[in-house]
């Protein structure tokens, strides 16, 4: 019974830390980059950014699994090239969490961002610092309560995440079944006990994560 | 303003639509059947004799039977359960689920192992399973899903169980198999003789020798809080019948012998 509840519990807890590090970095990149500069194409490719959010997961998963799996245009270069296989594994989840977690990071970073008065990055500049250094010491400090409101969404949307990653990652106890599948296979199967246990636990998680991020966030920012 | 007023309307008609079904229930027009996804074509003819007979309409709800089992614990207002597995059946009997003078025993099948067409590597015993070609073998959540929970037992039996563990792949009904196979996601997995009709052209198979099967029998019964429950009985008669038993062995099923 342990086994079936800490497995769960570990590999959503992992699959959500690493998606949010790898979707805060993009996330930030890119928002930054649209809020900033200007180029061709720029209004097609911030809707193409978007596009997860309006998307069902299924919908998601069912893109992914042809783009990724093995007869996919990526999956099979990974396969022939590397001999990498992300389908059906943990990588898979992380993948699917960070396609449908990723538009909430961008959008609201890239809020933030837009709402840094511009007149202090001229300031920066002419004071001699770089881009770079300005991004660092200018932008990504006045932006970081919009920043860090969007790793918050982009955890917690990791966490529940369930239909994209049925598809690309299986469900697999002991290998890929993240709590989201195995509530809902414990309820299928009717393991009623393990079903209630594994809420219990997600709820309160979630709970206690968000808290702690809120507090974090009021000592933060003001 | 105006925005306010069209959601009213919509809203209003959402909810409106909501009543129209339940008129069509009290007047007995329709029956709710769920059936195993394997037995999708097979019903969808009887439900085609059905209606020509009766007047009355089949609608199905196909799934995993142990999803379909779940749903009438949990109150789904059904009429008719078909189970590709007789354990989900005996969980709903224990509890008092279904009508017992209705369940009978309907059809068999066999479980039999597929692979993508042309997978080169030569197959001539379930053991071959734990060649290294085969990275992936995709079978039903033998949870949920019986002819998974079948294909453990198989497995079980020749001790195959443990040493495949790690390839194997849950998925949550056993067309997802087919498609996986297809698809060449998976390079091996287990689906019903039934499942493969009409398709021998596009995978390769292999069949499980029948001493080395478990009985697989398929059970169907009338719920407890079934409304139709004569309708309902009536279409257990037609599967049942010669006409409904030419129609299930046409599909690629077996003579409920036990």
């Amino acid at each position: 019974m342990m086994e079936e509840i800490w497995f769960p519990l570990k590999l959503s807890l992992w699959v959500s830390f690493l998606a949010t590090i790898l979707v805060g970095i993009s996330g930030i990149f890119l928002a930054y980059l649209f809020a900033t500069k200007k180029f061709m194409g720029k209004n097609i490719l911030d809707a193409l950014l978007t596009i997860p959010i309006i998307l069902p997961p299924t919908v998601i998963g069912y893109f992914l699994l042809l783009i990724f799996g093995r007869n996919g245009i990526v999956g099979k270069l990974l396969l022939n090239a590397a001999g990498i296989s992300l389908i059906f594994t943990w990588k898979a989840a992380v993948l699917a969490a960070v396609v449908v977690s990723f538009p909430l990071m961008y959008k609201t970073s890239k809020a933030a961002i837009e709402s840094v008065d511009r007149d202090f990055l001229h300031a920066s500049y002419t004071l001699g610092h770089s881009q770079m250094g300005t991004f660092f010491r200018i932008v990504l400090p006045l932006a970081k309560k919009g920043i860090l409101a969007g790793l918050i969404l982009s955890f917690a949307r990791s966490m529940g995440e369930f239909g994209a990653t049925l598809m690309i990652a299986g469900n697999i106890p002991g290998k890929t079944e993240t709590m989201s599948l195995a509530i809902y296979t414990a309820t299928n199967s009717g393991r009623e006990l393990q079903a209630n246990i594994l809420v219990a636990i997600l709820t309160g998680v979630s709970v206690l994560v968000l808290y702690l991020i809120q507090k974090q966030g009021a000592i933060v920012g003001r | 303003m105006t925005w306010l007023v069209i959601l009213t309307i919509v809203a209003g008609f959402s909810i409106q639509s909501f009543y129209l079904p339940s008129k069509a229930w009290s007047g007995q027009r329709e029956l709710l059947v769920s059936a195993a996804v394997s037995l999708k074509e097979a019903f969808e003819e009887l439900a085609i004799i059905f209606k020509n007979k009766y007047g009355v309409k089949i609608i199905f709800n196909l799934g995993a039977s142990g999803l379909l089992q779940r749903q009438i614990e949990f109150g789904a207002s059904v009429d008719v359960f078909a189970s590709a597995g007789e354990n989900q059946m005996d969980i709903l009997q224990s509890k008092g689920l279904i009508v017992e003078e209705t369940r009978k025993d309907f059809a068999s099948n066999a479980l039999v192992i597929v692979k993508p067409k042309n997978f080169a590597v030569d197959f001539s015993s379930i053991h071959d399973l734990q060649k290294k070609e085969f990275k992936i073998i995709a079978i039903g959540n033998p949870a949920t899903v019986p002819a998974g929970y079948y294909t453990k037992i198989i497995l079980d039996q020749k001790d195959l169980w443990e040493k495949l563990r790690s390839k194997l792949l849950y998925t949550e009904n056993v067309q997802h198999v087919l498609t996986y196979i297809k698809r060449g996601e998976a390079d091996a997995g287990f689906v019903y003789r039934s499942d493969l009709l009409g398709k021998e052209n596009t995978l390769d198979q292999y069949m499980i020798p029948v001493d080395s099967q478990p009985p697989i029998v398929y059970p169907i019964a009338v719920t407890r809080y079934s409304s139709a429950s004569e309708m309902g009985q009536a279409f257990i008669a037609l599967v049942r019948s010669e006409l409904g038993q030419k129609i299930l062995l046409k599909h690629g099923f077996g003579v409920p012998e036990k």
